[in-house]
């Protein structure tokens, strides 16, 4: 391809891989200026907040579950705290806790995959984790472990790794002994070894230039790295909490794009997710996880998304090491769950789900039933900001050979590991299949 | 994938392939939480189609296929029938795929209105009136359950493919897997309603070994008495709209769970 084609030209992928969920991307040169830019979802919808209401309060954690498979306990967790908050019921100590835990359990499953089988592939040129697994053996069972290892802390606190069953408004239904708890202790001490060389490991991946200006939009909490709670902050000056989402977000609806994007109103795109959350929280992570960022020669902050393994890594460092602090200071709560009793009111809360903040809201009626929810996954919120990341760097690389390109707007899109499963029930879809 | 070190070449091994449709992508991420047998799957089978893994694509035909998903617009509709003419063996996993998943709830309801529900410009959506299970569409040769299925169950059906056998996966209720897990029986000893009685085993029996009644998952077993469960969890003091929603979730849209919300007053 001469360079002269190369200034106006299209870029397709129809059916983006390593992703979760169904999605595509298309982006058009015309004359050395990107004049499209659309990350195309034919995802089906699946009509969650439809058909959530009438259903009991208390089955909400178990059906928005099944919205993702890959990160179901960020579901039950923004579900039972904004219903928690709704019922005026707090709950804290242990059970706060072993959530946290859970939580940790599934951050480094998630993470763990999307690293190793899903991301680190762009980085050294092969099509799966499983080819790169020949040249690089060690990096995928490395991971492979990583990502057991939070899947035993799902299994052991959820009952199973997809779709625990143990969460529920209030608590679980059963909590762990001490002694259960503690192979998991052994288990986390080698898996944080193991992080802190996927650290390393990812760190010296050769990273290409993008320059952003992101908003970043985390939770914030005054002495913890965010999971369960904190208020909502951003990077250019934002601090509301999660009962005041709807007034400061909203979704629009754009004329050429397949999909709604969420926007901070007065503000425009905004960025969530392990980025986000580094950003506007570094001084939260643990000693030990600082130490492992700066030792790699990332900084407090990281603008270049293309980095973000790197932070995901660190990541599951924190969680390992979070986890670990967790387990040695649990002891079993007297009861598996506070009481609870319906009435009619509304409740709120965000969560940071490995891919970022999870919003829920719920108004329930006085005998417990759901008169309306509405759910914002972090794949819908970061999609405004996606397509800007194409076109930010299609036009700063305008002169690459197909093939590259191709793949580099691929391996844009999976910087910011899409859950385009979670995004489709919110999504608005008007695919021309012709283009994909 | 050409050639592999240890294993047979690729053109010898056989092609697997995972397709989704409308889903959650659980049960794919199942096979991905083979840890431990993961890279060993890879060297017995070319893993030739399996996008949430791999951006490489083998062409068919497959000699087995993983389906996971329902059927809910017009070109899902077409495409399994595609699917089905590239795949010796076909295999649905999980309940999206073997029953219409939780999705199906729209099936009892006016989808035009569940459309604008969730959507502002409704005039958008290409959707079906129903989520429908994939056999209602091309045979299938055999139904995984399970929402999400079973690990060591997917690789017991895998195992079973490559070696041209039957899967070994029991069509009994959980309430088997409880005694032999030495769980005590929720319902008799809490007075906690479980569908266990009717629901076919698989997961391993994990709720009641928290102390939680079953919720059905894996969908009815083989010949459920869900009137004489019905009746049990009344004694227990459940109301008719608690048995009603029990018997709608993952597997709302099959016959039993149908006659089973029968006389439950919707």
């Amino acid at each position: 391809m001469g360079n002269s084609d190369r200034r106006s030209r299209t870029v397709k992928v129809g059916y983006l891989a390593r992703v979760e969920g169904e999605g595509g991307l298309y982006v058009k040169v015309q004359g050395g200026e990107v004049v499209d830019v659309r990350l195309d979802i034919f995802e089906p919808p699946r009509f969650f907040e439809a058909f959530l209401r009438g259903r009991d309060f208390r089955e909400a954690p178990d059906i928005t579950a099944r919205i993702c498979g890959i990160c179901p306990v960020a579901y039950q967790m923004s579900a039972v705290h904004a219903l928690e908050r709704a019922l005026g019921v707090n709950v804290d100590g242990q059970l706060r806790n072993l959530r946290r835990l859970l939580y940790c359990g599934e951050w480094i499953e998630s993470h763990a995959l999307h690293v190793t089988l899903l991301h680190a592939p762009d980085f050294l040129g092969y099509a799966d984790g499983i080819q790169m697994a020949r040249e690089h053996r060690d990096a995928v069972e490395r991971g492979l472990q990583l990502k057991k290892a939070g899947n035993e802390i799902m299994t052991l606190i959820g009952g199973r790794e997809v779709h625990p069953i143990n969460v529920r408004v209030g608590g679980f239904y059963r909590v762990p002994t001490r002694d259960e708890l503690r192979p998991l202790e052994e288990r986390l001490k080698v898996a944080r070894d193991t992080a802190l060389e996927m650290v390393r490991w990812t760190a010296a991946f050769t990273f290409p230039e993008l320059e952003t200006d992101y908003e970043f939009v985390a939770l914030r909490h005054p002495n913890e790295y965010p999971f369960n709670d904190g208020r909502i902050v951003s990077s250019k000056g934002l601090n509301v909490t999660a009962a005041e989402f709807e007034e400061y977000f909203e979704e629009q609806h754009v004329a050429h794009s397949n999909a709604l994007h969420a926007i901070l109103k007065g503000h425009g795109a905004y960025l969530v997710g392990p980025l986000a959350r580094y950003n506007l929280n570094f001084d939260r992570l643990s000693p030990l996880a600082q130490e492992a960022a700066r030792s790699t020669g990332l900084g407090a902050t990281c603008l270049n998304p293309f980095r973000s393994v790197i932070v995901r890594a660190v990541e599951i460092l924190y969680a390992c090491d979070e986890a670990l602090r967790l387990i040695a200071a649990y002891e079993a709560p007297d009861f598996p769950a506070v009481e609870l009793s319906p009435r009619a009111a509304a409740g709120a809360a965000c969560t940071e789900a490995p891919r970022g903040m999870l919003y829920h809201g719920y108004r329930i009626a006085a005998d417990g039933s759901i008169l309306s929810a509405k759910i914002v996954p972090p794949t819908s919120q970061n999609q405004k900001t996606m397509e800007a990341d194409l076109r930010a760097f299609v036009q700063s690389h305008i002169d690459l050979p197909k093939r590259e390109m191709r793949l580099s707007c691929e391996q844009v899109v999976r910087n910011h590991d899409p859950c385009i499963s979670c995004a489709t029930h919110f999504l608005r879809l008007d695919l021309d299949r012709s283009e994909a | 994938m050409n050639t592999n070190v240890k294993g047979r070449s690729a053109a010898k091994r056989p092609k697997l392939a995972v397709w989704k449709f409308a889903s959650c992508d659980g049960c794919q991420l199942s096979l991905l939480d083979c840890e431990d047998e993961l890279l060993n799957i890879a060297k017995r089978v070319n893993i030739a189609y399996f996008l949430e893994a791999s951006r490489a694509v083998v062409h068919g035909p497959y000699d087995l296929s993983l389906v996971e998903g329902s059927v809910t617009t017009p070109d899902d509709a077409e495409r399994i029938r595609a699917v089905r003419r590239v795949s010796k063996f076909l295999v649905t996993i999980g309940a999206c795929a073997t029953a219409g998943g939780i999705q199906a709830l729209r099936n009892f309801k006016d989808v035009k209105e569940f459309t604008s529900l969730v959507y502002a410009r409704p005039e958008y959506i290409h959707t079906l009136e129903k989520s429908t299970p994939i056999s209602a569409h091309v045979p299938v040769d055999f139904e995984l359950r399970g929402c999400p299925i079973n690990k060591r169950q997917l690789l017991e059906v895998l195992g079973a493919f490559l070696h041209r056998r039957k899967p070994q996966v029991p069509a009994y209720s959980v309430c088997l897997e409880c005694k032999r897990r030495g769980t005590v029986c929720v319902m008799v000893a809490r007075g906690t309603p479980c569908l266990g009685p009717v629901t076919q085993a698989g997961c391993g029996a994990i709720c009641p070994a928290y102390t939680r009644g079953c919720y059905g998952c894996f969908g009815p077993m083989e010949t459920p008495n869900t009137a004489s469960l019905s009746d049990g969890w009344r004694r227990l003091g459940a109301s008719e709209e608690a048995l009603y929603r029990a018997y709608s979730s993952f597997h709302a849209f099959t016959q039993v769970s149908g006659t089973a919300r029968e006389g439950h007053g919707k």
